[in-house]
């Protein structure tokens, strides 16, 4: 149902005033897919999502829907669909009047316009509620009408600006997996907006990372999760343990030192031998090992979370660092551990963040 | 409830509150006879000691609003001149001038007021992003509330009089032949009541406006409303219960017209408002009695106007326009 086989961000830059909200976001989206931008608040994800959907003027770049330019169109040409983070649902309108007015505004005849607002309803499970306004409804119902509305135009994009972030745990699972249902079902291709990498893993196709309005990474779920372009990406994408090092020996699987102790690492900026380096392993890599001959990082434990079937347990090295690990034994405050964790799984960064070269970036997936 | 209680005490905290109010709390709720105690019963109901706090302004309500109606009222039931109770009303509805003051009154009235929502509502949706220099764009426009009806009806005397400048750059650029009559009759008064009642009307729409979550008209924009469409569709709904009660502020402040209908109206014929007729009533004539009545009439249009305009208003959408419905 895509109308569209690429839609292509080249350099789309928006600033405000002296700051630069957005520096350069190239990007190729085929028809189908769903893109997750995400990033922590002040990213320049959501000035990227208003750009597209026209809500605000770009100050650099062009943006070509099969070749053609529509970075000036006004929004209401653009024949994006959007879901607003509060869902800025007409409050003076029923259900019904909300999903039915993008109808109204395109004049399709009343008729056809009752049967899809009547189908649009019926698939985000609000057939009930039409006659209702916004304010009887729940935050999850309104969500529902919101997405409702942005669909039943059967647009060529669907933008989503943090729709899950108002709902409380529970909902939010519910409606993610509703999300994918609908993408699933109708291949609407998406762009979604989130700071919450769980749900972008889960949602997209594809993520970009972005951080003060710069590209970080652009990739798969499995890229981005397994090989975090850099440092930044890493601790985004829950690597919480994040070490000051040194390099001892470089190469593809340098050996590095932290807090006195020699480990295997997997290098990812190249660095020399001597290098200061940053190391990041995620929490459910790193195990307690029982390593007769003394190996691993030694460290105390310091707090002991309980977590059903395992305990999350943050210890401190001889020389302060703190770092996470998970662990089905059983473990309190002061205990001593040595700590061990698969080479290929320990990433070692440079210290301080090096742009991303954007030949790595820039690569549409090839996904049907 | 001096300001020496000020040591951690409610604010409501008073000796001579009523009955055991001023008293240190009970230990615990008193549930011994099933019910909750009286304090707590009417607590739910919103009686407690803040309540107190109120009592200045009602006090000052009885003494300078309620009194003085009342008074009125009843003054206005007993004629001077006899005749019965209704005698001033009678007078009044059956004399033709009388009665006529409420008709000039009117079509002053309601059109200013009208004048003044209509062009609040583009003067507000222009102003109500911030932009450089918003500050003194709205200060001029709040400017007139400052001069006083007085200074503007000099300043309109002097601009559009016969000689002013108005009348002079109309005569200059060949538009007119002889200078229009612009003060000392009607068109006057209007404009006096335009400019004086604009910056109200103006703040009120604006705050009306800003008020609305400009996501709304984003979405609407997202579904292919143009600009048009998403004033006529988004903003005027939810705008109009809000324009409802600018008018019927505006309405109010131009039916108790005066100063300008005097200054630069023609009192004796076109502009002959209803409160220039209550004021010779009392003050020329000195027959209070009659005074009273008039304005009491004057009262009963006012609330006559501004119930219809609430009814049609209690037909609107008046709910929260903050966007999460």
């Amino acid at each position: 149902m895509s109308h569209f086989s690429t839609l292509r961000l080249e350099g789309v830059a928006r600033s405000f005033g002296a700051h630069r909200a957005l520096a350069g976001l190239d990007l190729e989206i085929s028809g189908g897919e769903f893109i997750a931008l995400l990033g922590p608040s002040g990213c320049g994800k959501s000035t990227a999502l208003n750009c597209l959907a026209g809500l605000l003027p770009l100050t650099g770049g062009a943006i070509l829907l099969d070749g053609r330019r529509i970075d000036r169109l006004a929004p209401e040409r653009r024949g994006f669909g959007m879901v607003f983070q509060n869902y800025a649902l007409f409050p003076h309108m029923t259900v019904r009047g909300n999903v039915g007015f993008g109808l109204k505004m395109a004049r399709v005849p009343k008729a056809e316009a009752a049967r899809r607002v009547a189908e649009a309803l019926e698939l985000v499970h609000l057939a009930d509620q039409a006659h209702k306004r916004p304010g009887q409804l729940s935050g999850g119902q309104q969500q529902r009408v919101a997405i409702a509305r942005a669909i039943v135009l059967e647009p060529r994009l669907v933008l989503m600006d943090e729709p899950l972030s108002n709902l409380d745990a529970a909902l939010r699972l519910e409606m993610r997996a509703e999300i994918r249902r609908l993408h699933q079902r109708l291949g609407l291709t998406t762009v979604y907006v989130t700071h919450d990498q769980e749900e972008a893993l889960s949602l997209a196709d594809r993520l970009v990372v972005l951080r003060d309005g710069r590209t970080q990474q652009i990739g798969t779920p499995e890229e981005v999760y397994a090989t975090p372009a850099n440092r930044y990406v890493a601790s985004f994408m829950g690597y919480r343990t994040m070490l000051d090092a040194t390099v001892v020996t470089g190469g593809e699987r340098p050996l590095i030192e932290v807090a006195g102790t020699r480990l295997t690492g997997q290098d990812r900026d190249g660095l020399p031998a001597g290098a200061r380096a940053a190391v990041a392993v995620r929490p459910e890599d790193l195990d307690v090992t029982e390593d007769a001959a003394g190996g691993g990082l030694p460290a105390t434990v310091e707090v002991v979370e309980y977590h059903g079937r395992e305990l999350a347990v943050q210890a401190r090295l001889a020389d302060g660092q703190s770092v996470h690990f998970r662990t089905g034994s059983r473990l309190a405050p002061d205990d001593g551990v040595r700590l061990a964790a698969p080479p290929e799984r320990v990433l070692v960064f440079a210290p301080d963040d090096t742009p991303v070269p954007a030949s790595a970036a820039a690569r549409p997936a090839a996904r049907t | 409830m001096s300001a020496a209680d000020a040591g951690g005490a409610p604010p409501g905290h008073a000796g001579s509150g009523p009955g055991a109010a001023g008293g240190p709390p009970p230990p615990a709720p008193a549930h011994t006879g099933g019910r909750p105690a009286l304090r707590h019963r009417l607590a739910e109901r919103g009686v407690d000691r803040t309540l107190l706090l109120a009592a200045p302004g009602v006090l000052f309500l009885v003494v300078l609003f309620c009194y003085p109606l009342l008074y009125g009222v009843g003054l206005s039931f007993q004629p001077q001149k006899g005749g019965g109770a209704l005698a001033n009303y009678r007078r009044f509805f059956g004399d033709p001038y009388l009665r006529g003051t409420i008709w000039t009154t009117l079509r002053l009235a309601v059109p200013a007021a009208l004048v003044n929502c209509l062009a609040a509502v583009p003067v507000a949706f222009r102003t109500r992003a911030p932009f450089r220099g918003r500050r003194l764009v709205t200060t001029l426009l709040v400017m007139p509330i400052t001069l006083g009806t007085v200074l503007t009806a000099e300043g309109l005397l002097g601009y559009l009089g016969p000689n002013g400048w108005f009348n002079k750059a109309l005569l200059g650029i060949g538009l007119v032949d002889h200078p229009l009559d612009l003060v000392h009759n009607y068109w006057g008064v209007l404009a006096s009541l335009v400019i004086t009642g604009f910056p109200f009307s103006y703040l009120l729409t604006l705050s009306y406006l800003t008020g609305i979550d400009p996501s709304l008209e984003q979405a609407a924009a997202t579904l292919g409303a143009a600009r048009r469409h998403r004033f006529r569709y988004i903003l005027l709904p939810l705008l109009a219960p809000g324009l409802a009660i600018t008018f019927c502020l505006s309405f109010v402040l131009a039916f108790a017209v005066f100063p300008s209908a005097q200054l630069v109206g023609d009192p004796r014929g076109s502009t002959h408002v209803i409160s220039i007729e209550a004021y010779q009533a009392a003050f020329q004539s000195f027959d209070y009695s009659m005074g009273s009545a008039i304005a009491m009439i004057m009262a009963a249009v006012m609330l006559a106007v501004v119930a219809i305009v609430l009814a049609w208003r209690s037909l609107l959408y008046r709910g929260a326009t903050g966007g999460k419905g």
